[in-house]
């Protein structure tokens, strides 16, 4: 049981910050992970997330905003189901990103930062993911995926517009 | 999932549980892991510093300060907490090793923070991974589990009377953070932007105490340093430059990947026979060593360049993060040199004028000169600007962005002569970077 009796977050995701905030020497130091973490589960940092970390930080919500808006993971709109971003950074675009980039703009009909319609595929360009050596690399949500062709990228996409269409019909 | 790669000449040191199973515990202890820990606890604090001096390792994270002497600079007392902080933020374009130690050999992480805690009397660790990397951090988080439950972490470590606890925390993107004040500040719960210095992080870091900062590789190769013996490690690589690096090459060679190999190997050889050769029998026409932030050299400049921090140096660049980008003939520098200074207009924290505007400007510049709206004078006014930024900042972001820009303008300026006299790129491609 949380010690938030109104909590906008799951049950799980609660508790899992009750005991983030304990693990430190200043509980403040959670706030960063928290955003992440919250992001996750709401989909973006809303209003409601960052009033709730604030209070339970015992922080301002001008505090937490301050904060989160340096932070390039972290956005304050919803993004598509599966958010698809693409390095284009050095390594990457030495070994086609560009091309990736373009074919993924066309196939998936939206531009940076799009959302398609259907709310299951978001694009944006990102800058360097870590995988360079096996580049060109997007990475979904959180999974990489390297080595890239345009072949490949279809493939990838198809498994995830299968479990969307999975998703849908379980619910 | 990043695809291992080797070659006969590799020296496998930190690399060397690489794709072994090495996450299991058991199967960490199995080869050899927690032994030098065991040693270091036994030993003390004075031996587990003089091993480190001897053992000639220099940061790997890319300031190449000797990590020895760093652990000597912590005050013996404190009225405060002291601090392990392991840099695992890796955000340098270009480079990537990081990635696999906390893919294959997490425990040589933890192995390596708490003797570093022990060298400097800390009782607690923080090992921060970059957000973007979430896989990551739950092997570590779960490796971190592990050794809590095998009493390795907590009060009384490996049954002696000493108490180390470790945490591990995740970022959420921002090249800034890689920069230790400015994670300092992020772990903090801060906007990650840096300190001014002194106090240095080794008297006054983290929470006011102080602090070892050390990144994920130097970390990692501790460990095997205690157990090698300091002199031993010092022999495998060259003057003054102790041990091996996890190279990481990647661009247009045909084997792309990361290379465990002793601190002085040839680059030229690094690139035609450990990485196979530029791709598709071209020409090779200009290497970053060492990640993005550093200079260019040219193919004439690395026929005898050994890898080593002062060789690199001394022909006008830098050993970094030894992130190797190889670029070909079929490349345009205009372009490379514009992709580059955008990550730096994106990441600057913006705390500094000089790294605030300049890499906006220089951002600016290039873009027009790239689509061909140049002039003779934008060169110099290029090379001007980035002159004028060197030095000029709070954090090293500032030069990482000049540094490369002043060697692209130097060394390929007939290049961006070209693309005056022919109004547009002679390579034809174009890139507008749509990150904003």
């Amino acid at each position: 049981m949380s010690t938030e009796t109104m909590s906008i977050f799951s049950p799980q995701l609660a508790a899992k910050f009750d005991a983030l905030v304990l693990k430190y020497p200043v509980k403040r130091s959670a706030l960063v992970p928290m955003l992440l973490y919250a992001q996750d589960e709401i989909g973006y940092v809303s209003d409601a997330v960052i009033a709730e970390i604030a209070d339970r930080l015992s922080i301002t919500p001008l505090d937490v905003r301050n904060v989160a808006t340096y932070y390039s993971m972290l956005r304050f709109k919803p993004v598509g189901k599966y958010n698809v971003q693409v390095c284009t950074n050095i390594s990457c675009m030495l070994r086609g990103a560009y091309d990736l980039f373009d074919h993924l703009q066309g196939t998936l009909g939206i531009g940076h930062k799009g959302v398609t319609a259907d709310g299951v595929f978001s694009l944006e360009e990102v800058e360097c993911i870590g995988a360079c050596c096996w580049a060109p690399a997007i990475q979904v949500n959180y999974d990489f995926h390297d080595e890239l062709t345009n072949d490949k990228v279809d493939a990838v996409l198809a498994t995830y517009r299968a479990k969307a269409k999975g998703a849908t019909t379980n619910a | 999932m990043p695809r291992l790669v080797s070659h006969p000449d590799e020296v496998k040191i930190i690399s060397r549980r690489f794709g072994m199973g090495a996450t299991d515990i058991d199967r960490f202890i199995e080869l050899g892991g927690y032994e030098s820990v065991k040693k270091a606890l036994a030993q003390g604090p004075e031996w587990i510093i003089n091993e480190m001096k001897a053992s000639g390792l220099r940061g790997r994270g890319g300031a190449g300060f000797p990590t020895g002497l760093k652990w000597s600079f912590v005050p013996k007392q404190s009225a405060k907490p002291k601090y392990v902080l392991v840099n695992g933020d890796e955000s340098e374009p270009g480079t990537c090793k990081d990635h696999l130690i906390f893919l294959h050999d997490p425990h040589a992480i933890i192995e390596g923070t708490i003797i570093a805690g022990l060298a400097i009397g800390a009782k607690t660790g923080f090992i921060y991974l970059r957000g973007e990397y979430r896989y990551l951090i739950q092997i570590v988080e779960k490796a971190v589990a592990d050794a809590y439950a095998r009493g390795f972490l907590g009060t009384n470590i490996f049954g002696s009377e000493t108490e180390f606890q470790v945490i591990v925390q995740s970022g959420a993107g921002a090249y800034e953070v890689g920069e230790e004040s400015a994670l300092m500040e992020s772990l903090e719960g801060k906007r990650g932007v840096p300190r001014i210095k002194p106090p240095f992080p080794a008297v006054v870091g983290l929470y006011g105490g102080p602090t070892v900062i050390n990144n994920a590789e130097t970390i990692a190769a501790v460990p095997h340093i205690l157990a090698m013996g300091g002199a031993a490690y010092a022999a495998v690589g060259s003057e003054r430059n102790g041990g091996t690096r996890l190279f990481g090459i990647s661009g247009h060679v045909e084997r792309p990947g990361i290379y465990e190999l002793p601190m002085g190997y040839n680059l030229k050889k690094m690139i035609y026979e450990v990485a196979g050769g530029i791709r598709g029998g071209r020409k090779l026409k200009a290497v970053v060593p060492g990640g993005s932030s550093t200079p260019v050299l040219l193919p004439e400049e690395i026929e005898n360049l050994g890898m080593d921090f002062d060789q690199v140096g001394k022909a006008g660049s830098m050993l970094g993060s030894g992130g190797v980008v190889v670029i070909d003939d079929q490349t345009c520098i205009v372009e490379f040199a514009l992709r580059t200074i955008s990550f730096y207009a994106h990441e600057s924290c913006g705390w500094c004028i000089p790294c605030r505007e300049g890499t906006d400007w220089l951002k600016k510049s290039l873009t027009r000169f790239h689509a061909g709206f140049g002039t003779i004078q934008d060169i110099d006014n290029i090379q001007y600007l980035a002159e004028n930024m060197m030095g000029r900042t709070f954090c090293p972001l500032g030069d990482a962005a000049a540094m490369p820009t002043i060697g692209f303008v130097k060394k390929f300026r007939k290049e961006f002569e070209d693309h005056i006299n022919g109004k547009s790129c002679p390579y034809a491609k174009h890139v507008e970077v749509a990150l904003v």
